[in-house]
């Protein structure tokens, strides 16, 4: 009667002597258990809310970009970033990417982006286009705004990521952030040139490095590279580009 | 003193985690910025000490020596992951200002220090006394310490104007030193000093100055 009782087996494991292996290997096996039942529990519980609140400080950040430039609100267009077209609908597919080239540390990349537009007097002022990329310990997600010359640099914000805080999260310091306006893309010949470079930038291609962030700032370049080049918005903002001349 | 006012009182002063036994100094500097973030940090803390205390004082006759550690260390970082949610979920503002150091709570050796020498050779009840004692003999530094840096450094308390600034109109010109983590060393160095004077049997015999035997 007793051995198909669980709760027996239960006070015989219980009553065993801690030296045992089997008692140690179960201990340790059922704290791992709840413990991490515990967790996931949480997690799964506060998701909803996780979310919600990411969304806010990405909305919130965009908002405060458009503020800081004194203008109004975009238009949100959807473009497909292989052909660069706009589409209507975001099928929510992602390809993987080939990590020989630079990829800024992405794994996979969605076929459509979001991405914003402002137009004043029939002409394009400034293309808002979500970026993201490897830091150095974690994912850098942000926003650039580009002018309408689709070279010039409006503003870089970063509202997400989570580096060494003191070292590469400065990258969100407003302080910092403010350096990249009017920095340039690329040159005339269209080779992209914008870099963060160690110490004191030189120049319209180069920007202020973070003294102690090293890996991060390169992140940042990676990202800004991958992009604004074939893979990323570079189709997109080709063909803004053609219609705008 | 009955033994639990004694569980209670004791860490507040005498046996303060942080001015006597100089334990979880990391994030006492790094969250005492402002008053609002050493206040969700104490109360962090509190939660996490008190429930590990409990738990592993609840389960203490069944962990096997060998792997103590391991298992007390499991307890306190899914207690400190669940916490760690939470902030995030309800107060993600100030999630964002704590950053990593509600995660480094894991590390915090009072937390361990308290599951390895209390709850693993006492009851629950006790066990959960001593973290309370101890949650508040931390909290109550980390209040002070943040309070005299945010004073200092921004003229706030828990962000009200207290002494109006310079740049602003007033007359206070902060201390920028009181911004940044090294005041923090020096708030709590004259606190240590404080406390030591005033109780002058918290005081650790130097070598070489012929009282060694009094430390033993």
């Amino acid at each position: 009667m007793n051995s198909v009782n669980p709760l027996h087996w239960w006070h015989v494991f219980l009553a065993l002597p801690n030296t045992r292996p089997v008692k140690t290997i179960g201990v340790a096996f059922l704290v791992a258990l709840v413990c991490s039942f515990s967790v996931a529990l949480t997690a799964v519980t506060l998701k909803p809310l996780h979310d919600a609140n990411r969304l806010r400080e990405s909305a919130a950040s965009l908002v405060e970009v458009m503020e800081a430039l004194g203008l109004g609100m975009p238009v949100m267009r959807l473009v497909e970033l292989a052909s660069g077209d706009y589409v209507i609908h975001d099928p929510g597919t992602r390809v993987g990417l080939d990590p020989a080239r630079g990829v800024a540390g992405l794994g996979k990349l969605e076929t459509v982006a979001t991405v914003y537009e402002l137009h004043e007097g029939g002409r394009l002022k400034l293309v808002i286009l979500p970026v993201r990329g490897a830091g150095y310990q974690s994912t850098l997600k942000g926003y650039l705004a580009v002018k309408g010359d689709l070279n010039t640099i409006a503003a870089l914000t970063f509202n997400e990521q989570d580096e060494t805080p003191g070292m590469g999260a400065r990258i969100e310091e407003k302080k910092w952030q403010a350096l990249w306006a009017d920095k340039q893309v690329a040159d005339e010949s269209g080779v992209i040139r914008i870099e963060v470079v160690k110490g004191k930038g030189v120049g319209v291609h180069e920007m202020d490095g973070i003294s102690g962030a090293t890996r991060t700032v390169s992140g940042v370049t990676d990202l800004l590279r991958f992009w604004l080049g074939p893979d990323g918005y570079g189709p997109y903002l080709a063909r803004l580009k053609s219609q705008e001349d | 003193m009955n033994i639990k006012n004694k569980l209670l009182i004791e860490p507040i002063v005498a046996t303060n985690p942080v001015t006597v036994h100089v334990l979880g100094i990391c994030s006492a500097l790094a969250v005492t910025t402002s008053l609002a973030t050493a206040l969700v940090m104490s109360a962090s803390l509190i939660f996490v000490l008190c429930l590990s205390s409990t738990i592993i004082s609840l389960i203490r006759h069944h962990i096997p020596t060998s792997i103590r550690l391991i298992i007390q260390i499991t307890i306190i970082a899914s207690l400190v992951i669940v916490v760690d949610l939470v902030l995030q979920a309800y107060l993600f503002e100030m999630s964002k200002r704590l950053s990593v150091f509600v995660g480094l709570i894991v590390s915090n050796c009072i937390v361990l220090g308290r599951a390895e020498a209390f709850a693993m050779k006492n009851p629950p009840g006790p066990s959960l006394l001593d973290g309370i004692g101890n949650g508040f003999g931390y909290a109550w530094i980390l209040l002070a310490i943040g309070g005299v840096r945010e004073l200092l450094a921004a003229g706030t308390l828990f962000g009200r104007t207290i002494l109006p600034l310079a740049d602003e109109g007033g007359w206070f010109v902060p201390l920028q030193l009181m911004a940044l983590p090294p005041s923090a060393f020096i708030l709590l160095g004259l606190l240590v000093w404080a406390v030591r004077s005033l109780r002058p049997e918290q005081k650790e015999v130097l070598p070489g100055t012929g009282n060694e035997e009094k430390v033993i």
